[in-house]
Parts: structure tokens; sequence; C-alpha cells
């Protein structure tokens, strides 16, 4: 009579239905989420000796499948999330895998420090931002998230712990850094913030008729602008095609701002509480009336026409205001109703990136499914292995996945995934949910992957960590 | 919205409800896991339909094997969208008698290797967005009757655990669905004293099957006119209940 006795992992973990943000991919894992970094060295031993996969999983903000382990285990890292140390002299913070960015920015804000680069919300694990090297609104400026990590502790499916950097294990340092969390459990991060003189920054906002306009007016802002960042309507056409708004932020220097004292405390960097009269933990139902073609059009559209009347406003507006757009609406994802959406990302060249947008706008357009939301970013190239930048552009886009059209919308992803890699593109798997292993390949290279898969086999011999990911896009690369 | 089977696992499928219904499903055309502990009993009913009926030996009071054998049986099935439980025991219990381990028996069967396996199909399902999950409860679990605690118990349990994934799992488009036959001539009831308005397995499952192929999620009684002695011993009150000798 063996039900009342717990045995091993593979039995007592529990079973969870687990989504990536976007809600269009979701598995049943099991799920542990150990509290220490020496419950996490057990579960990683443990889940080994049962032979069952191990997938990470932080804060859950991955659009796509890369926190889902299908046939395995999801190790949940957010517990771990002390500051193990923080120094206002150098803006030098050491912090476990699950501390966040909202984590990190109240603590170190009033000190005069701000995250060098932080994504579109402050939820993201710093383990989840370093294994997806996630990017701002400062990429041709800044670098992704992985140009501000000074070093990290690794600890890999084995036990050891590896400690990597620029100088001490460079190899692991820049495959681990967008490494999908595929290489190890990072267990430790210190982190370079950046001096800032004022909690607020100084924000233009331009309005551009034409992709043209658009991308020469980025362009033009782009050599005095610490952040600059594109808002794109895809439901504009023929000679608006591409039509959209553009913020440039700048941070305010010494002197600059006279509440520059005040502006840096934490209270100040709040989200406002209520947005048009309506308390924010409700705006998703509203926001889900306008969740439909018609919709989107006209909100897009009310959108452009405002910014047409407001063309080089300027004002001032708080780091989070700013910078955590997606957070002013939370559970906003809800808005695209029980089968959720994909983000799909593209990086191309620059020489490209014109045509390239252009033709995808269309070519969406044409198959009468426009992206919700449109995202046009300037990105410069890094070192690190996966790197998803190129120095180039990136545009990202929101699809509703719409019961029935599942096949249909995959298709479209399928000729749009073309036309990116004939033009030297690539992708961003914190947000990926449709791509195969062969467009993979031709996106990264088969040297590239290649060295990717040499350090996977050299930390991780069992092939102990796994995703969703993982098997759907890259494990016929090796 | 009728919903047609195609992938099916038959937990307690060696003889009675689930044995009609592991073969009804297979006439109808889907693949069936038949589940049972008795492999010679297994192998009898596999041979009607081969290729249809895949055996599976497994005991139920064994839920450490149920996460292994489900994704077995997946694999093999190359899918699934129904899960049936109809492995349930009921041991005599004489007067004046009061046997833990019959009673533990019981629950184990009837609840808990239930709770074993429908999780895991809940999960599975509520992760596709669909497939439907049957469970036998039974009448007796509608009111505590003298003649065998445990046994109602367990059914009881067994109706409340299915209300429960049922009002958790239809939002995202699983079919479950309470089975509550009345008396039903099986191996578990021959013999028995005092029965009336017997349906043949066969039948019972039919109406199961039936009841479940309609998709709506939904508890039912089998056959239907059981209702009518359900709503009326619910509706007696505790003090008569206590002298009535069934």
């Amino acid at each position: 009579m063996n039900l009342l006795k717990r045995t091993s992992l593979r039995h007592t973990a529990e079973l969870r239905v687990l989504e990536g943000f976007g809600r269009a991919v979701r598995a049943v894992c099991r799920y542990v989420a150990p509290r220490t970094v020496e419950e996490l060295a057990l579960t990683v031993q443990r889940a080994r000796a049962e032979g069952l996969t191990i997938a990470f999983r932080g804060a859950g903000r991955s659009y796509g499948d890369a926190a889902l382990n299908a046939s395995g285990l999801v190790v949940d890292t957010t517990g771990i999330d002390r500051v193990t140390a923080w120094e206002p002299a150098t803006g030098i913070i050491d912090a476990g895998p699950g501390v966040t960015i909202e984590g990190l920015w109240r603590r170190t804000i009033e000190d005069g420090y701000w995250p060098a680069v932080v994504p579109g919300t402050m939820h993201p694990t710093l383990a989840g931002c370093v294994s997806m090297n996630v990017h701002g609104k400062n990429n041709f400026r800044a670098g992704p998230f992985g140009d501000h990590v000074l070093d990290l502790d690794l600890l890999t499916p084995a036990g050891d712990i590896v400690r990597c950097s620029r100088d001490e294990n460079p190899d692991v340092f820049f495959a681990v850094v967008g490494g999908l969390g595929l290489l190890g459990a990072i267990t430790r991060v210190r982190l370079q913030l950046k001096p800032v003189e004022s909690g607020r920054l100084r924000v233009e906002a331009l309005s551009a008729r034409n992709l043209d306009e658009l991308f020469d007016r980025f362009e033009a802002h782009l050599p005095h602008g610490d952040y600059v960042v594109g808002w794109v309507d895809c439901f504009a056409r023929a000679a608006e095609l591409g039509r959209g708004i553009i913020h440039v932020a700048n941070y305010l220097r010494a002197g600059e701002d006279p509440e520059a004292a005040v502006s840096l405390h934490v209270e100040r960097q709040g989200l406002p509480p209520r947005i048009l009269g309506f308390p924010r933990s409700a705006l998703w139902r509203i926001m889900r009336l306008f969740t439909n073609d018609p919709g989107v059009a006209l909100v897009n559209a009310v959108k452009f026409f405002t910014s047409r009347l407001q063309d080089g406003h300027t004002y001032l507006q708080s780091h989070v205001a700013f910078a955590f757009l997606l957070d002013y609406v939370p559970d906003w994802r809800l808005a695209y109703g029980p089968e959720g959406f994909i983000q799909y990302q593209i990086f191309v060249p620059h020489a490209e990136a014109r045509a390239c947008v252009r033709d995808v706008l269309e070519l969406c357009r044409q198959e009468n499914r426009c992206s919700y939301l449109g995202v046009l970013k300037r990105h410069r190239p890094d070192q690190f292995l996966l790197s998803h930048a190129v120095d180039g552009w990136s545009l990202a886009l929101d699809f509703p996945v719409r019961a029935g059209q599942r096949a249909d919308l995959w298709a479209l992803t399928e000729r749009l995934t073309e036309r990116v890699l004939a033009a030297g593109g690539r992708f961003y798997f914190a947000k990926d949910a449709v791509l195969r292993p062969a467009d993979v390949e031709r996106a990264y290279g088969r040297d590239r992957l290649a060295r990717f898969l040499a350090i996977k086999q050299r930390l991780d011999p069992d092939g102990v960590l796994a995703n969703d990911l993982w098997s759907r896009a890259l494990v016929q690369s090796g | 919205m009728s919903v047609e089977f195609a992938k099916a696992i038959v937990v307690g499928a060696s003889s009675g409800i689930g044995e009609a219904i592991a073969v009804q499903l297979a006439c109808g055309g889907a693949d069936v896991a038949i589940l049972g502990r008795r492999a010679d009993e297994l192998e009898r009913i596999a041979v009607t339909l081969p290729g249809k009926l895949t055996p599976f030996v497994h005991d139920v009071a064994d839920a450490d094997a149920v996460p292994e054998l489900f994704a077995r049986i997946v694999e093999k099935l190359g899918g699934l969208d129904t899960l049936i439980y109809a492995a349930g025991t009921m041991p005599p219990i004489a007067e004046g008698e009061y046997s833990f381990p019959k009673d533990r028996d019981m629950i184990v069967v009837n609840l808990l290797g239930a709770m074993a396996w429908m999780n895991l199909a809940a999960a599975h399902f509520e992760a596709a967005r669909r497939g439907t999950i049957l469970g036998i409860s039974s009448i007796a679990g509608e009111r505590g009757r003298r003649g065998n605690p445990a046994y109602c118990t367990s059914k009881a349990a067994l109706s409340t655990y299915l209300e429960s994934l049922r009002n958790r799992c239809s939002r995202y488009g699983v079919n479950v669905v309470t089975v509550k036959p009345g008396f039903v001539d099986t191996a578990m009831t021959r013999g028995m004293p005092g029965l009336f308005w017997l349906v043949s397995a066969n039948e019972a499952a039919r109406q199961s099957i039936a009841l479940a192929r309609r998709g709506n999620s939904a508890s039912g009684f089998v056959p239907p006119r059981w209702a009518l002695v359900a709503g009326i011993v619910r509706a007696l009150p505790s003090f008569v209940f206590r002298h009535l000798n069934f």
C-alpha cells in the first residue's frame, strides 16, 4: 500500500498547467519552487538522478514557451530573491536570480541609480533578464542587459558552481547571457547600475505620417537621445503605411531638475492608481472591448491623430512611467481573450530594415492580420553567443490568436520569417512561439549554434536542461 | 455539441461497466487502453477487438505508477481525449461489522485511484483545451446509508470531486461527466437482495457514453429514472432516514 508514501520528485512534484505570457502556448509540467540556492541545487540533483529534464522559470514573462517543459520539471526560481550586497558608492548590486527589475530599482533609486537596461515591464527576474539578454528602448546606446552584468554564478547540472565574467570563464559567460536557461541555474548576478541625477526623464513625442518619416525622424534623434522608441499603427495603409509616434527621452543632468532629490523617492516612481477614471486593475476588461480589428484600428487612429496635434510636445516623466508602459494596465494580456496572442519580434540589419519592415507590414495588411501593436527600436550588435541583436532595427508585433485560426496565423509568421531571414535578420527567443530549427539555423548560423551546443554539452552532458523552446526550435540544430 | 471519442483510457476495464464502455468505445472506432489488475481478464477482452483494445495491467492502489503509465499510454495512443474511471469495489459489510481494511480498500480504489488518474487527465486536458473525463460514481453517494458507510462515503466524495473538477475545468473546454448508476447487473451486485430496476452493464455503458457524448459537462443518473429516487432519498429528513433498512 504505497498510496500514502512520498517518494521521488517525479511523483511528488505538483502538476501545473503553465502558460507562456501570451497564453497561446501552454503545457502540463511538474513544478517545484525552491526557496534557497541549496534547495535549488538539491532539486537539480534529484531531477538529474531521476532522469527528469529541467526548465527554469522566473516571473513567467516570456511570451512563448521558454519557461515551459511539457515532459519534465519546471523549477521556479522567483523565491530566491535576496539582494546580498548593494554598494551605493559604485552602483554595483549583487542579487539572487529571483530579484525582479522592480526589486532592483526600488532598492537603488533613492541612492541615485537606475538599471542601465530595462524591458517594457518591471516584473521579469534578474535570471530571466540575463537568460534572455533582454533589451530596452536604449539598446542602440546601452546594449543589452548582459552588457551590464559584471559576473554571475552558474550552477551546472553536475552540481558545480561556475563563476563567470568577461575575464573568468568568458566562453561560458558569453553563452549563458542569452543562453535561454539551458546551461545551468543562475544563482547570483552582479550588476552595474547607472547613476542618475534625477528621477525623471525629459520626453519628447514626435509624430510620423508614414514609414519613411518614422525612420527618418527616429534616426535624426538617435545621436542625442538616451532612449528612442517608435510606435507603429499597423492598421494604416497605402501612403500612410507605417505611420506612428516616436518617443525620445533623455536623462536630466545635474541641476536640470529643480526637484531632483524629491523625484528620486520611490513614492514618486509609482504608476497612477487610476487611468481615465478607472482603477488600473479593471482596465483590461475595458481594453477587451477594443481588442478586435475595428477596435484597435479606431484606438490607433485616435492615438495617431492626437499625436499630430502634440507633435514636438516635451514633458517630464518618471523613469517608471516612461520605462514600464506595459505595467500601466495590469493583466493586459487577458484582453486578448482565452486563446491569447503571440508576440513576434524581428531584427533586421540597417541596410535592409526599411524595405523589410514595409514588406512585413504590407503582407500583414494583405492577409488581413494586422498586428495589434507595433514597436520599432534601433539596436547595436553585441558579443553574446546567441544574441538576437544586429546592427539594425527591430519590430515587435502582437498577433491575437483566434479559435480555429491558429494554423493560418502560424502560416503567416512562416511567410514573415522567410522575408526576415532573406534580409539577414534574427528573432527574439524571449517572445518566440513559432520558429523551427531550420529558421534558427539560418538566423544564427551553423557555427554559432555548434559553439553553443558544445558549451551545453560540456556543462550539461546528460542533457538535463531543456524547455519547450529548446525542443521546438533548437534541438534539431545539433 | 456532440463529442466523439477517438483515444481513450478506461481504468477498471476488466469487468462490469468499465468493460462494457471500453468495448463500446472501441466498436465505435476509438483506440482504447484498458486497465485492470487481472491480465487474463484484460487479454480476454482485448482479443475481441484486436488492435483497438490495448491491455495495461495496473492496480489503482499503486498511485505512484500512474504518471509514468499515463505518459506511456498517451504516447502509445498518440494522444488522449477521454479518461474513464470505472474501477470500484464494494465488499459486503455484515450487520455489526466494522472493518477498517475493507473501508480503506474502498476509499483507495473508489476515490484515491480516481484522483490519481483524473488529476493527471484534468491537467492534460486543461492544457489541450479539450477532453472528456467520465467518472462512474453511484446513487449510493447521495446519502449515507446504514448498509455500507465507506462505500457511500467513497461515492459521495467521488461525486463531489468530479463536481469540483467540472467547475474547475469546464471553462477550458473540458467535459467532466459524473455518471450515477442505480442497480447494475455486474459481479459487484450479483446475489444482492432487494435489487430493482436492474439494467445490464451494457445498457448502463450505453447511457453513460450518451451522457458524455453530449459534451456539456453533466451529472446524470443511469437510467435517468433514478433521479426520482435520489430526489426522494435526499429529501427524507435524517430522523426518518435512520429508521430505514437500506
